[in-house]
């Protein structure tokens, strides 16, 4: 896949920042407003994806690989587990909360919520990338 | 043979499924502990209303159910994410090397 034209990758460049931006917002605001980790994973997902779609696989992949992708995931899920497994080693149970809850409605608050749904984040971003990679690989050989 | 065994196996499984629930459980449409006369506030869904931003201290409730009281749930949610991409990047992968 070797890319489109110049205005689509003009377009794509300039909403890039914009889109990820918002993705990022609707995860690191999971706790607050509507949204979370795996509806903001998913937007910052597909402005990923419009780059690839903009300049072609090749360019793409120097940024964001194949290999990162795998390993975001795998890093997002551990993250998770990990930060369950903090409230497992205090002796209280697992996934509960060990961290000060802070005040209602500020960004730092409520423990480890938003530190678990920034892993789902990572974890959704990474697994619709390498499902997209995935499909694109397989149909890769038509094209050519 | 086999395939006359599985389906009895199913239609037994199917048949003991609808008379245990059909017998066993709480009526349909009724909530677990919820008295319609006297005690209306005392169903889970009011309980975690009232108390989840005292509880958890995420502004929003669905988040404090999702990650607060269902942390488990959620995390086997992550789970069958990543069988679903490991099982389309193995198909993918295994159609894009026959051809």
């Amino acid at each position: 896949m070797a890319g489109m034209t110049v205005i689509v990758r003009t377009i794509a460049r300039l909403l890039f920042p914009f889109t990820f931006l918002f993705g990022a917002y609707i995860v690191i605001h999971g706790h607050l407003t509507p949204g979370g980790g795996f509806p903001g994973g998913v937007i910052i997902a597909a402005s990923i994806v419009m780059l690839i779609l903009a300049y072609g696989i090749e360019r793409a992949q120097k940024k964001v690989g194949f290999l990162h992708a795998e390993v975001l995931e795998s890093v997002g899920g551990i993250a998770i587990v990990i930060l369950g497994l903090f409230g497992l080693l205090l002796g209280i149970s697992f996934l509960q909360n060990v961290f000060p809850l802070g005040e209602l409605g500020q960004l730092f608050s409520a423990g480890n919520l938003p530190l678990l749904y920034l892993g789902v984040g990572v974890k959704v971003t990474a697994g619709i990338i390498l499902i997209f990679y995935a499909m694109l690989f397989a149909f890769r050989g038509e094209e050519e | 043979m086999q395939r006359a065994l599985a389906l009895g196996m199913v239609v037994a499984i199917g048949v003991l499924l609808v008379f245990t629930v059909s017998t066993n459980l709480l009526p349909f449409g009724s909530f677990p502990s919820r008295q319609i006369g006297e005690n209306f506030d005392n169903s889970i869904g009011q309980q975690i209303l009232e108390n989840a931003p005292q509880q958890t201290g995420a502004a929003n409730v669905v988040t404090s159910v999702v990650w607060g009281y269902r942390g488990y749930d959620t995390l086997g949610e992550v789970t069958v994410l990543f069988a679903a991409v490991v099982s389309v990047v193995m198909i993918f992968r295994a159609f894009g090397r026959r051809e």
